[in-house]
C-alpha cells in the first residue's frame, strides 16, 4: 500500500514562486476542460481560441492591455489589503466610488483643462480610499467583521450609483441610465494604437511602485508585519491599527483608480456596468500572484486574456462565456490548494499493513 | 529502534540511531535543542517517516505510516504543547477520535478506564470538569490518560515538566512510576539534568543527532557527566561578582492593573537599581506576564507610578520605552517577540525599523538590515542558514539569542527579561546567563521574570515573589531559601 503524506518545510524553494501559480492554472484548465467537453466542443480547439483568439490582431492586444489594466488596479488593491489582513472584499465598490469621482471631476466645466486628468486621479484615489475606510474603521475601532462589511459596501455603491443614474445625474443628452459625458480634455491620452490609453502605462508603473512600497518602505515593512503577527507588530512598537487604516486607505486607492482609468480612458462616462466584476476579479489575480505586486502584471494579464479569449471561444465553438467565469473561480481554489506545498513537501511512503 | 536516520534537506536530524526500551523501563532521552530528540520520537509516533531503519515493537518489525498506527501499536506521545479542545469537557476531549465501530470507546467505558486510572497511577480527573477550568498539570493528565486509554503500552513525553510547578511534577513522577511498576515503558525527553537523574533509570543522550551515550542511571553519573555529554565540552557556570549599586532604574509605586481577563497586578512596589538583577519568582499565571508587559510598555497601569532611570513615564509605550533604553525580551519568543514568517534580519530588526541606519526617510536599508543581522549570528554565535532564513525555522535556542541580540545590540540600561531560559538548553541557557551578567557588570539593571528557581537563585542579587497579582516579599539573595520562597509562591503569608 501506498500512501502520501505532507512534512513540513524548513525554507521554500523560490522557483516555486513561479511554478506554483503556472501549476495552479494549468490545473484548473485540466478540471475545466470536463466541463468543456460537456458543452459537446473539442477540448484544444476551445482552449485555442480562449487564448490565441487575442494574439490576433494588434487590435487584440491592444484590447487585452485595456482589459488588464483595471485587474492591474484591483489585484494591487487587493494584494495591499491582504498583506495586512484587511480582508477588502471591497475592491468592486471602492472602483466605483473612483470612477464617479472622477466622472464628476472630468465633468465640472470651471476647471481648467490642464488640470482635468490630475485632479480626476486624486479624487478617484480619494473616493476609493474614503470607501475603504469606512470598514477598515468599523474592523479597528469595534471589531467589526471586515469580510461582511466591505462586501456589503460593493452593494451599497452599486444601487447608490444606479439611482443617481436613473434620476439626478441622468445624462440629459441621451436619457439612458448614464452619466453626462467628460469633457474631451478630461479624456485620458491614447498611446499607440486605437484604444491603448494613458491609464494602462500608469496601472503598470503603479505595480512596480506598489511593490517598492511594501518591500523597500518601512510602510510596506508594517504592512507586512502588522498582517503576519499583530501582537508581534505592536510589541516593537507599531500602531496595529493605524498601520491597518493606511493599508486599507492605499488599497482602496488603488482600486479607485481603476475606476478613473475605466471612465478616463475607455468610457468616458459612469454607467452602472463601469466594473463588470474587476474587484471580484481582483481577489483571485492578487492571490495567484501571492500577493506580490509585480505578479499581479502576468497574473491580470492572464485575466485578460481569458476574459477576452471567452467571446471568440463561444462564437466558434458554442462553449458559453461563462467558461472563463469558471476558469477564474477553479484556478483561485487550485492557487489556494497549492500553496500548502510552500510550507509543505509531499512524501510518497510504502507501507505494509501495521501489525497488532 | 534501529540505525534510524532523517535529512531535512542537508541538515542530518538524526543519524543511525539505536535505541531500545523495555517493559517497566523510564529511559531519559537528553540532549541540546535540535540535537535530533524529537525528531527521533516524531518518527516513532508516525509524524515523520525515516529515510533509514526499521522499528521493531515486541520483537516485531513494524511499519508507523501515521499516529493512527502508532496508537494501534501502543505508542502513545504526549506533546510539549497539549492537543486538547478547551471548552469541551474531559470526558469529551478523551472521546474526540475514538476509534469507531468495534471496540468503540463509550462514555461508560471512558469513566471506567478513568477511575482506573486514578486507582492505578494516581491520575485523578473529573470526567464532568471543562479542560478550559483545568490546571497545566491537569491538562497533562488528560494528555496521559488519552493515551493510556487508547492502549499505549509506550508512552512518550516531551518536556513535560517545563511548564509544570514543582509539586505537580512530583505528582508527574509518582504516576510514571506507578505505570512502569505495570510494564509500562516510558520516554523522558527534559532539559532539566536532576530530574533525569532522580526519575528515569536509563539514560540516552543525543548530539547532532546521534546517539553518543547511553548508560543506565546506577547513581554513577553525575549532572556534571550528563551536561559534558550533552554539549560535548565542560561547562563553566558563570560567575557573579560583587558590582557596585548605582541609582535606580526601574521604580514602580503602587502600580496596580485593570483586569480584563487578565491577572490584575496589586499595589505593586519595587526597584531594580544599576548593577543589580532582580528576580521575580512566581507559579506561572501570578501575574508575571503581566508585570514584564506592563515595564515593556504594552500594558498602561490604571494608578500608581512608574519611573525609568529617574523619569516618570505617565504615558507608556513600546516606543517610549524603547526610548528610555528599556531592552525588553517577551515570554513568547515567536508570539510576540518576532515574527516567524519574516526573515530572520527583519525580525532581528523589527524594533528599530524605523530608525537609522536601518530606513531613513522611510526607506529601508536592506544592507544595514543584513549587516546588523550579519553580526549578531556571528557576536552570539546563531545557529541558522542565514540572515534571509525564515524566523520560524531557528530553534527556540537560537530564537532567544538571536533576540536577546537584538535587545542588547541597543545598550539597554534596563531589561526586562522574561522566562529567557525555558525551553532551551543548557548550552544556550548558560549563553543567556552570562548575558544577563554582563549587562550587570557594566553597571546596567536586569528585571529577571522565571520559573524557573535554581536559575533566579544563581543570578539574581534579590528575589522578589510574585502571588495573584501581588508583591508578597522582596529579600536580598542571602536571605532567601527555596523553602522560603517556595512558601511565598505557594500564597502562604510571612508573619513579620
Amino acid at each position: 500500500m501506498i500512501r502520501l503524506r505532507l512534512e513540513r518545510r524548513t525554507d521554500t524553494p523560490v522557483w516555486m514562486q513561479i511554478v506554483l501559480p503556472i501549476a495552479a492554472v494549468v490545473l484548473a484548465l485540466l478540471i475545466c476542460s470536463v466541463l468543456v467537453a460537456m458543452a459537446g466542443a473539442p477540448v484544444l480547439d476551445a482552449y485555442s481560441y480562449l487564448f490565441l483568439s487575442t494574439f490576433q490582431t494588434f487590435y487584440d492586444v491592444q484590447d487585452t492591455l485595456v482589459k488588464a489594466s483595471p485587474l492591474i488596479w484591483t489585484g494591487l488593491a487587493v494584494a495591499v489589503a491582504f498583506r495586512a489582513k484587511f480582508w477588502n472584499i471591497g475592491a468592486e465598490g471602492q472602483l466605483i466610488a473612483g470612477a464617479m469621482a472622477s466622472a464628476f471631476i472630468g465633468q465640472r466645466a470651471f476647471l481648467p483643462e490642464i488640470t482635468l486628468i490630475p485632479l480626476m486621479l486624486l479624487g478617484a484615489m480619494a473616493a476609493g480610499a474614503a470607501w475603504a475606510l469606512i470598514p477598515a474603521l468599523l474592523k479597528v475601532k469595534l471589531k467589526v467583521d471586515d469580510v461582511v462589511t466591505t462586501l456589503l459596501a460593493n452593494s451599497i455603491m452599486l444601487y447608490g450609483l444606479m439611482a443617481l443614474l436613473e434620476g439626478p445625474w441622468k445624462d440629459p443628452v441621451s436619457n439612458y441610465p448614464n452619466s453626462p459625458v467628460i469633457r474631451e480634455a478630461a479624456q485620458f491620452p491614447i498611446l499607440i494604437g486605437d484604444t491603448l490609453h494613458m491609464g494602462v502605462a500608469i496601472s503598470i508603473i503603479a505595480a512596480i511602485i506598489v511593490w517598492w512600497l511594501m518591500e523597500r518602505t518601512t510602510t510596506g515593512f508594517a504592512i507586512k508585519a502588522v498582517g503576519a503577527n499583530p501582537q508581534a507588530a505592536s510589541y516593537a512598537g507599531f500602531s496595529v491599527g493605524k498601520v491597518m487604516l493606511t493599508a486599507a486607505a492605499i488599497s482602496g486607492a488603488l482600486a479607485g483608480l481603476a475606476g478613473a482609468g475605466e471612465v478616463g480612458g475607455i468610457r468616458y462616462q459612469v454607467v452602472s456596468d463601469v466594473s463588470s466584476g474587476y474587484g471580484y476579479a481582483g481577489i483571485v489575480i492578487a492571490t495567484l500572484a501571492d500577493l506580490n505586486p509585480l505578479g499581479v502584471i502576468p497574473a491580470a494579464l492572464f485575466f485578460a486574456v481569458i476574459m477576452n479569449g471567452a467571446d471568440a471561444m463561444s462564437r466558434e465553438t458554442g462553449v458559453p462565456v461563462y467558461l472563463a467565469n469558471v476558469i477564474q473561480g477553479v484556478a483561485l481554489l487550485t492557487m489556494v490548494a497549492g500553496r500548502l506545498f510552500t510550507l509543505y513537501r509531499l512524501r510518497i511512503t510504502r507501507r505494509e499493513v501495521a501489525h497488532g | 529502534m534501529r540505525g534510524i536516520s532523517k535529512s531535512f534537506g542537508a541538515v542530518a536530524a538524526c543519524r543511525g540511531v539505536d535505541l531500545a526500551l523495555a517493559e517497566g523501563d523510564i529511559l531519559g532521552l537528553l540532549g541540546e535543542n535540535g540535537a535530533g530528540k524529537t525528531t527521533l520520537m516524531n518518527i516513532l509516533f508516525g509524524t515523520y517517516a525515516a529515510d533509514a531503519g526499521t522499528i521493531a515493537i515486541d520483537g516485531r518489525e513494524v511499519s508507523i505510516a501515521d499516529s493512527a498506527d502508532a496508537l494501534k501499536l501502543g505508542v502513545g506521545m504526549v506533546h510539549q504543547h497539549f492537543h486538547l479542545v478547551p471548552k469541551h469537557t474531559v470526558l469529551e476531549n478523551l472521546l474526540v477520535g475514538r476509534p469507531g465501530r468495534s471496540g468503540a470507546l463509550t462514555k461508560r467505558k471512558v469513566i471506567d478506564a478513568l477511575a482506573a486510572l486514578g486507582r492505578d497511577f494516581h491520575i485523578n480527573l473529573d470526567p464532568h470538569a471543562p479542560v478550559a477550568r483545568l490546571s497545566i498539570g491537569e491538562q497533562q493528565r488528560v494528555e496521559i490518560a488519552k493515551a493510556l486509554i487508547r492502549g499505549a503500552r509506550i508512552l512518550i513525553l516531551d518536556e513535560p515538566t517545563a511548564t509544570l510547578t514543582p509539586r505537580e511534577a512530583q505528582g508527574l513522577f509518582r504516576a510514571l512510576r506507578a505505570m512502569t511498576a505495570k510494564g509500562i515503558g516510558v520516554i523522558f525527553i527534559s532539559h532539566k539534568l536532576g530530574e533525569v537523574l532522580e526519575l528515569t533509570n536509563r539514560i540516552a543522550v543525543m548530539r547532532h543527532g546521534a546517539l553518543v551515550a547511553e548508560r543506565g542511571n546506577d547513581g554513577a553519573l553525575s549532572k556534571a557527566e550528563l551536561a559534558r555529554l550533552m554539549c560535548g565540552r565542560e561547562l563553566d557556570p558563570p560567575q557573579k561578582p560583587k558590582v557596585a549599586l548605582g541609582p535606580a532604574l526601574l521604580e514602580l509605586g503602587h502600580v496596580s492593573t485593570a483586569g480584563n481577563g487578565r491577572v490584575a497586578l496589586r499595589e505593586v512596589s519595587l526597584g531594580v537599581r544599576a548593577g543589580e538583577i532582580l528576580g521575580i519568582a512566581g507559579v506561572s499565571g501570578n501575574g508575571q506576564r503581566e508585570l514584564a508587559d506592563l515595564v515593556a510598555g504594552v500594558l498602561a497601569p490604571e494608578s500608581g507610578t512608574i519611573a525609568v532611570s529617574g523619569e516618570m513615564v505617565l504615558d507608556p509605550s513600546p516606543r517610549r520605552m524603547q526610548a528610555l533604553k528599556v531592552g525588553r525580551v517577551p515570554e513568547d519568543r515567536l508570539a510576540t517577540g518576532m515574527i516567524s514568517s519574516l526573515s530572520l534580519a527583519e525580525s532581528m530588526a523589527l524594533p528599530w525599523i524605523t530608525k537609522a541606519p536601518f530606513s531613513r526617510g522611510g526607506v529601508l536599508d536592506r544592507g544595514a538590515i543584513r549587516r546588523f543581522a550579519e553580526s549578531q549570528i556571528q557576536g552570539f554565535d546563531i545557529r541558522t542558514s542565514g540572515p534571509e532564513a525564515r524566523t520560524g525555522t531557528l530553534s527556540g535556542g537560537n530564537l532567544q539569542k538571536a533576540l536577546l541580540a537584538r535587545e542588547l545590540a541597543m545598550q539597554p540600561r534596563l531589561l526586562v527579561a522574561a522566562q529567557p531560559t525555558r525551553g532551551i538548553d543548557i548550552g544556550a541557557t548558560e549563553f543567556v546567563h552570562r548575558q544577563l551578567l554582563e549587562l550587570r557588570a557594566r553597571g546596567g539593571a536586569v528585571l529577571l521574570i522565571s520559573e524557573d528557581l535554581e536559575e533566579l537563585f544563581a543570578l539574581s542579587d534579590r528575589i522578589a515573589v510574585l502571588y495573584s497579582g501581588r508583591i508578597m516579599a522582596d529579600l536580598p539573595i542571602e536571605r532567601a531559601t527555596v523553602e522560603r520562597v517556595g512558601l511565598l509562591m505557594a500564597g502562604v503569608e510571612e508573619r513579620p
